[in-house]
């Protein structure tokens, strides 16, 4: 049995050191493990380890809190049962007698447990049979199904999720959307410091000014008007050139600013559009909106204002600092000694308040969030009176964004004065220092006027600069939620070595297909082959999956096991959109956007020429009730179309699938929301569109899938029965007894009439 | 379905009601899980029929009960966390260690979306594999653990 040290089964990571020396103890000679299991769950679910192992002669288990282990030689009738719910797989060994052991693992190790299974029952047959266990002709992931390189454990389809946080520093992050505006932003940077220069040089044109001037002056000389005109047009000079440089700096960068907020709003939104269904059903509309929206304007206004107002305010202070400290070092000293606490309670504030904002953001997508969800329903809303309730319900979410502001507002409003007061503070110490200084004739007034004016507008600075803190905090929040979107990775992915399909013929076949939602399997071992030009309908109970295949043959989703292919092809590996440009969808809501009906038609293929538009309306039975629309095939349309029926609308979105000319059709309950009399119509329509396509169709009524070829009969997502109507009607099962419910059903009985086998004739 | 339901468990472990049509293996299902898990529970057959309906848990005989109440416990999993010792990062996906009634665990926690709030006080969490961690009174947790909650709050 030497061929089986090689088979998948063989553990990827090598058993835990802990484990280890219990086990190799206990194995008899030439008995070796082929695959294990750490459990983390006991009988009564509460969190323990324990350990079952397959090996080449029997299965080994130490339950957790169990001190023994236990062990079952590998004979007949023995069996392995998997299943999971809520988040918890169990493992069970019968017999025919009844239950040995069962063991049970957080949904993590799911995996894990299926190659225990799958190693177990190929050493079984193996011991059974004394044949040694096949070798594989080739590696498959254990949970795709898809084939591995040699060598290569882990499948890169699976182990796409990241789990590694973002990192904290997201602010930098946007430097991916300055880049391209390089040039601009160092043109810009230039900028900010010639203007800052520019503005410091009137104060220092205070201390000639005054020593050379005003001093002289008082003391008895004449004012020398050359010098004094020398001085103003020196003041009025640097005043214009700031002005200037101050006004192209806030241009420049007001320009870029805009355009990496556009950039960054757009990318956000096509990087949304690239995320799967599943995504966009864990997202509610208002919150993803409030980040497309206004967050990316924080953002934007955050790098064109406030940024720049800090770069300014950093260079102000450091040059400042340099002059200062040219002109008189111990009196720079004195100047800037509240620098340092100020910049120390930034520190202390900053945490408080980022925290506070994060929450600020979510409390407001909460906001939007509740009119997201009102609007939509109005209707509903309206019709069970309970206006005042979604009122109250917006009304507490603004009370709770109150509450937090004011929360937030009660450290900030602290903040701001108490940096006044330190500016104050420090005035009255260079005041006190300079004086001292002038008394001992260090200094002369001019420098100390100098200082004065140097450090008023030093400490302004310093205050506005405080102002950063919340706004870099904020935006560095609004930042993160967006790069919360960006990280995403679609649970849909590009391959990243795609297969381009030529001419689709439309053959589709599903292996061993298992979908889960959440913690809940909602498709199981689905396989299905479906030949090209075929039309299959799916029937069973709602909730039996109907829709989830469909959404998985579609690649909505993806499958959490198996695989589905396309003209023998992996979806996964055809780019995605290349893949759903084969697919006609028709759904049982159709969705019309704002815009004009040969615009909705034209939805998929926006080139069409009118001809186009017309013959595919035509062949949708669309055509002539189009006409009698006031403006034709130019008639607005309401964001969910308003002003047309629920056939009408079906009908255009037939014609929509029809444009497109799909190899591949899907219905999903495409009649089911009409009235018998307008399905009829429907359907004639229907016809049209499934001639000579692979066609999925799901329907409630047996009725509308008369002319398919296969039917296949769905429960608990599972395949329970495939076959003609015939066949399944001569078999009794599944379908038999959907289809006797419907022929009870005094609505459908005269539709049903006209299937090919009378209803009468297998009636009980 | 008002009649006491007839329960046993069989051989291979499963819940086995007797009814009119023979015995049947169930499961029990708690109508309420959080809201009121005594009441209220659903005896749902193979094919997820209702088989027999069970208003109140105290109301069965003890043995009865007994038998519904392992089965329970070795079906629902909803650890219930009792405190947070330690975060991975604040931005998601987070590792968070936490303990809880049915001991410690780590749970990768996706999205801040996945932090649901059922009532002022209770949230449930549902972790990367899809187990649902629940968190009956926010105000009992101490104040460590609430003070890294509320970073996702």
């Amino acid at each position: 049995m030497t061929t089986s040290l090689l088979s998948p089964g063989t553990p990827e990571k090598s058993l835990p050191d802990s484990w280890r020396g219990e086990i190799e103890s206990r194995l008899a000679a030439g008995e070796t493990i082929e695959s294990w299991l750490e459990i983390d769950l006991d009988s009564r679910l509460q969190f323990a380890r324990g350990l079952v192992v397959a090996t080449t002669r029997r299965l080994l288990a130490h339950a957790p809190g169990a001190g023994t282990w236990e062990s079952w030689d590998y004979r007949p009738g023995l069996a392995l049962d998997h299943r999971d719910h809520a988040g918890v797989g169990t493992l069970e060994l019968v017999d025919a007698q009844g239950r040995l052991a069962s063991w049970r693992y957080t949904l993590g190790h799911n995996v894990t447990a299926l190659k225990l299974l799958r190693a177990f029952e190929e050493q079984l047959a193996s011991a059974l049979s004394g044949q040694p266990v096949p070798l594989p002709e080739e590696m498959l992931c254990p949970k795709c199904k898809a084939p591995l390189e040699p060598g290569v454990e882990e499948c890169p389809i699976c182990t796409r999720e990241t789990q590694v946080p973002p990192s904290t520093w997201t602010l930098f992050r946007l430097w991916r959307f300055a880049k391209p505006y390089k040039g601009q932003l160092l043109a810009g940077f230039l900028l900010t410091l010639a203007s800052t220069a520019a503005t410091l040089v009137p104060p220092y044109l205070t201390m000639p000014l005054m020593d050379n001037v005003l001093i002289p002056f008082q003391n008895g000389k004449p004012i020398d008007v050359g010098l004094v005109t020398l001085y103003l047009s020196g003041l009025l000079g640097a005043a214009l050139l700031a002005w200037g440089l101050g006004w192209a700096r806030t241009y420049i960068l007001a320009l870029v600013s805009e355009r990496i907020g556009r950039d960054l709003r757009t990318t956000t939104y096509e990087h949304l559009l690239q995320l799967s269904l599943e995504y966009f059903g864990g997202k509610r509309t208002g919150d993803l909106m409030t980040r497309i929206g206004s967050e990316t304007d924080r953002i934007n206004v955050f790098l064109s204002l406030h940024l720049l107002d800090f770069a300014t305010d950093v260079l102000m202070i450091a040059l400042t600092a340099v002059i200062l400290f040219s002109i008189h070092p111990w009196l720079a000293v004195v100047t800037l000694l509240p620098l340092p606490v100020i910049a120390w309670m930034i520190h202390i504030v900053r945490d408080r308040l980022r925290t506070g904002f994060e929450k600020v953001d979510r409390i407001w997508a909460e906001v939007t969030n509740v009119l997201a969800d009102t609007i939509p329903g109005i209707r509903v809303v309206k019709a069970f009176a309970q206006e005042k309730r979604e009122a109250a319900r917006f009304r507490e979410a603004n009370l709770h964004n109150l509450a937090l502001n004011d929360r937030i507002n009660k450290t900030w409003s602290l903040f701001s004065p108490t940096v006044t007061l330190l500016t104050e503070i420090g005035l009255l110490v260079v005041w006190g220092f300079g004086i001292w200084q002038i008394s001992k004739g260090e200094i002369t007034v001019g420098v100390l006027t100098a200082f004065l004016a140097y450090i008023s507008r030093f400490y302004t600075r310093l205050d506005s600069m405080s102002r950063i803190v919340s706004v870099t905090q904020k935006a560095a929040a609004g930042a993160k939620r967006i790069f919360d979107i960006l990280d995403h990775v679609s649970s849909v992915p590009e391959p990243t070595n795609p297969v381009h399909l030529k001419a689709v013929r439309g053959e589709i076949e599903l292996k061993g297909v298992g979908f889960r939602y959440g913690t809940r399997a909602v498709t199981r071992d689905v396989d299905l082959l479906i030949h090209p030009g075929e039309m299959i309908g799916l029937v069973g109970h709602s909730g039996s999956g109907k829709s989830t295949l469909v959404n998985l043959i579609c690649r909505f989703y993806d499958v959490s096991e198996g695989a589905v292919f396309i003209d023998g092809v992996d979806v996964r590996s055809v780019p995605v959109a290349e893949f759903r440009s084969n697919i006609g969808l028709v759904l049982q809501e159709p969705f019309l956007f704002f815009g004009t009906i040969a615009d909705n038609i034209a939805y998929g293929k926006p080139d069409a020429t009118r001809e186009e538009i017309i013959a595919a309306a035509r062949a949708a039975h669309a055509h002539e009730f189009i006409l009698r629309l006031p403006h034709g095939y130019d008639s607005l349309v309401g964001e969910r179309g308003q002003g047309l029926s629920g056939g009408e609308r079906q009908r255009i979105s037939i014609a929509r699938a029809l444009l497109i000319n799909p190899k591949i059709l899907i219905l999903d309950e495409a009649t089911s929301s009409v009235d018998t009399e307008t399905e009829k119509e429907i359907q004639k329509a229907l016809d049209n569109l499934v001639r000579g396509r692979t066609t999925i169709a799901i329907a409630h009524r047996l009725s509308t899938l008369r002319k398919a070829h296969r039917l296949v009969a769905m429960d608990r997502g599972q395949v329970v029965e495939v076959g003609s109507h015939d066949e399944l009607m001569a078999k009794e099962g599944h379908y038999y007894r959907l289809y006797q419910a419907q022929a009870r059903n005094v609505d459908t009985e005269l539709e049903l009439t006209s299937l090919p086998t009378p209803v009468k004739e297998h009636a009980a | 379905m008002s009649a006491t339901p007839q329960l046993s468990r069989s051989p291979f472990g499963h819940l086995v009601l007797a009814t009119a049509d023979g015995p049947r293996e169930v499961v029990p299902v708690r109508a309420f899980p959080i809201a009121e898990p005594e009441r209220g529970i659903s005896l749902v057959d193979g094919d997820g029929h209702e088989r027999a309906w069970i208003d109140c848990l105290a109301d069965l005989p003890a043995p009865h009960r007994q038998l519904v109440e392992e089965e329970l416990a070795s079906r629902e999993f909803v650890p219930e966390i009792r405190a947070l010792k330690e975060i991975s990062s604040f931005a998601t996906p987070s590792t968070w260690q936490v303990d809880t009634d049915r001991g410690p665990f780590a749970l990768v926690l996706k999205g801040e979306e996945d932090i649901r709030r059922l009532s002022q006080t209770m949230l449930m969490i549902a972790d990367s594999n899809g187990i649902q961690f629940l968190i009956r009174d926010l105000s009992r947790l101490d104040r460590g653990s609430r003070k890294l909650l509320d970073r996702f709050l």
